[in-house]
């Protein structure tokens, strides 16, 4: 029987932290991630884990720490947000290249500057080059539930990848949801025990982790790299079968809401999505319009084809963004999907929004907006602001 | 504490199993490949280390995929995080240990330059000290970015010509001079630092790799390596090297062993500083006509250092 509960995403993410009970936690404190070490330190403090935690100085040596802890072969877990995920920037690509299945909870909030402690994910869409495996969650149910998977999926043989779980600062972070936990037992089943094929402290077998490679090997370990990224599709799909097996919640590479008979479909990630739904639910009722919604839970790997095959049909598509790239164009999801469209020869219309950055608010009613604005852009077919910022001060 | 070996035995020391393999790519006359034996020399043979390395020289030459002259487990993470990253090895191997899962006795030795140490690294470090790991971070000292060419480091002494502090018409060299950072690590108050380089027989830096291997908690070691390449010497002249910068008192041998500061040598008849710079390229234009007050500077900072260094051994 699953426990009823009533906790925020970080005690969620705790909470699995305690019950997955991982060997090492180097942490430093940043808002709005910052209670997820305190909880575990507490559940140290009173011999609930066996963790022991780092009491790194800085960002960058907690991912450094995490880095040595894991190639000796320990089961690595950290948590960071913002402007400390950026000072773990160089190491994140470590980590990926080293094949060091770290688990990461991020925390996502704005990057300086100026300076703001709110949700968006200019953090984690700067880091989606740098190897690691993204996951992020809607609300603290799923912020739960993909934690659970972060490691089966990570050290998976297959994969040997490092994951991040993300979640929106605050929005999830701090709100307090109704949620359902599984039994400890069954967590620990469910994740298993870690068995790391090579370590460092394996008697049998000294290894060297970190070499210098020439431009004789450098790319073949890109190229490996981006073939445990492939892999890792295959391995989130059956992880996630597993874990409906266990739980009944079904998981993919992201989440069709309403979207089958769509003709007008928006692309969102994160706790917006659930706006976006009311949104999706209140014009169906009112006017019986066919609009739907994308949410995307996996972004790297980045499912192209799935996406693709899912959007192709729609009259008009918008993305969302809410990060940021300053390409003078799209951002980051947007330049993705409408890539992917594109490798399928969809005709359908596209636009691309920016919203929610340093938290700005985005209501049920902006989501009518862009939905009336994908009606119009089907009929006129002219995008007259390709890259509008919704909610702006103007 | 562990036992330690009460007689420096030269023969037997010299004579174990060489932990770094021959093969690698540093230069002749480099300092820092006789440090790193020196240093591993000091493991019983019968126990197992993890090697931690910052980026640099000894890094990109002694890990060059797929070749490690390494016969321990060794890791290499970045150029400013070596002590970060040994931190967490030697974190895993307690819980492992406690686990069940790991039965060998490990230790744990981290290489960094001056570079990685005394300046990016230098947080890193601080942090690793603080937290009392039971490791060993051992530096280098070549006084200089080596690895990317003789750029002046805060370990680079005063006046030294460097490719970012040249000396020429208008400029004397490096402007300020050298950080302390045995002094510091001291500071730090862990069981045990010690600065050393290499004497005739290897048994001050032999010793102090031992302590500092074998004290439980936290241990830094600063080695004194002479760059044939950043110093202009010649490679053969690099023991002469050495032991002109311990009998000058510009490299003085002391440790810091709980808190009680002991100076391990003090020279019969000190030498002037200007015998440790004629040899070196770095210094000729100090030895230009019209710079004398530059070699007078120089010494009046070793003697200052010297008399607080007796000071605070007293």
């Amino acid at each position: 029987m699953a426990i009823r509960e009533r906790l925020s995403g970080n005690e969620a993410v705790a909470y699995a932290i305690r019950q997955i009970n991982p060997d090492v936690m180097p942490a430093f404190p940043i808002t709005p991630s910052t209670e997820i070490p305190q909880y575990v330190a507490n559940d140290m403090a009173n011999g609930k884990i066996d963790t022991e935690f780092i009491h790194v100085e800085s960002e960058h040596s907690a991912m450094s720490a995490a880095i040595g802890a894991a190639a000796a072969g320990a089961r690595v877990v950290t948590a960071t947000s913002s402007c400390g995920m950026a000072l773990m920037w160089e190491e994140l690509y470590v980590a990926a290249s080293d094949r060091l299945p770290v688990v990461l909870a991020l925390v996502n909030r704005a990057l300086s500057g100026p300076i703001n402690i709110n949700a968006d994910h200019s953090d984690s869409m700067g880091a989606r080059d740098s190897g690691w495996i993204q996951i992020y969650a809607e609300s603290n149910q799923e912020v739960y539930d993909n934690f659970l998977q972060a490691y089966p999926i990570a050290e998976h043989e297959a994969v040997r990848l490092p994951v991040m779980i993300c979640q929106d600062g605050f929005i999830t972070s701090h709100g307090v949801e109704n949620i359902l936990l599984l039994e400890d037992e069954k967590v620990r089943e469910f994740v298993g025990e870690y068995c790391p094929a090579h370590y460092l402290l394996n008697a049998d077998e000294p290894m060297a982790v970190g070499p210098y490679a020439v431009s004789a090997y450098y790319m073949e370990t890109k190229r490996a790299q981006r073939e445990a990224m492939i892999r890792a599709k295959r391995v989130i799909l059956e992880t996630a079968e597993r874990f409906a097996r266990l739980t009944g919640r079904k998981y993919g590479f992201f989440e069709e809401y309403r979207l089958e008979d769509a003709d007008y479909a928006i692309v969102i990630i994160g706790s917006a999505a659930g706006t976006c739904k009311a949104a999706v639910d209140e014009i169906r009722s009112a006017t019986g319009k066919k609009v739907g919604l994308l949410k995307i839970r996996v972004f790297r790997p980045f499912p192209e084809e799935e996406l693709a095959m899912a959007l192709r049909d729609k009259k008009a598509v918008a993305v969302l963004d809410r990060s940021e790239m300053f390409a003078a164009a799209g951002g980051p999801l947007g330049a993705e999907v409408r890539a992917a469209l594109y490798s399928v020869k969809s005709r359908t219309e596209f636009v691309n929004y920016f919203y929610g950055l340093g938290g700005r608010d985005i209501t049920v009613e902006d989501f009518k907006e862009v939905y009336r604005k994908l009606e119009e852009l089907s009929k006129t077919h002219e995008v007259r602001d390709m890259y509008a910022y919704i909610g702006l001060r103007e | 504490m562990a036992e330690m070996e009460t007689t420096y035995n030269f023969k037997e020391v010299m004579g174990r199993k060489e932990r770094l393999a021959p093969g690698h790519r540093m230069c002749a006359g480099c300092g820092g490949t006789v440090a790193v034996r020196a240093v591993l020399r000091a493991l019983r043979p019968e126990d197992r280390a993890v090697v931690g390395n910052a980026t640099g020289c000894l890094e990109v030459s002694s890990f060059m995929y797929p070749y490690t002259a390494y016969e321990d487990s060794y890791i290499h993470n970045a150029f400013e995080n070596a002590g970060a990253t040994l931190s967490g090895v030697e974190t895993a191997y307690r819980v492992l240990q406690k686990k069940g899962k790991v039965k060998e006795n490990y230790k744990f030795i981290t290489f960094g330059g001056d570079g990685g140490t005394y300046d990016i690294g230098f947080q890193s470090l601080s942090g690793a000290m603080e937290r009392g790991h039971d490791m060993v971070y051992v530096c280098y000292d070549n006084g200089a970015y080596m690895n990317t060419g003789t750029q002046r480091s805060s370990a680079t002494p005063q006046f030294a010509d460097t490719t970012t502090t040249p000396a020429g018409t208008v400029s004397d060299g490096k402007v300020q001079v050298r950080k302390d950072l045995t002094a510091i690590m001291a500071e730090h108050h862990i069981p045990y630092a010690a600065q050393t380089t290499f004497t005739a027989n290897f048994k001050d830096l032999h010793e102090k790799a031992q302590k500092a291997i074998y004290t439980p908690g936290a241990a830094f070691l600063n080695v004194m390596s002479p760059c044939p390449r950043g110093w202009g010497y010649d490679a053969s002249e690099l023991m002469n090297i050495c032991k002109l910068a311990v009998e000058t008192c510009y490299w003085p041998l002391y440790e810091v062993a709980d808190g009680k500061w002991i100076l391990n040598y003090k020279p019969k008849n000190k030498l002037p500083v200007e015998d440790f710079l004629r040899p070196q390229k770095r210094f000729r234009h100090l030895f230009a006509p019209g710079r004398e007050n530059l070699i007078a500077l120089f010494q009046a900072e070793v003697d200052k250092r010297w008399e607080d260094l007796q000071g605070r051994c007293g």
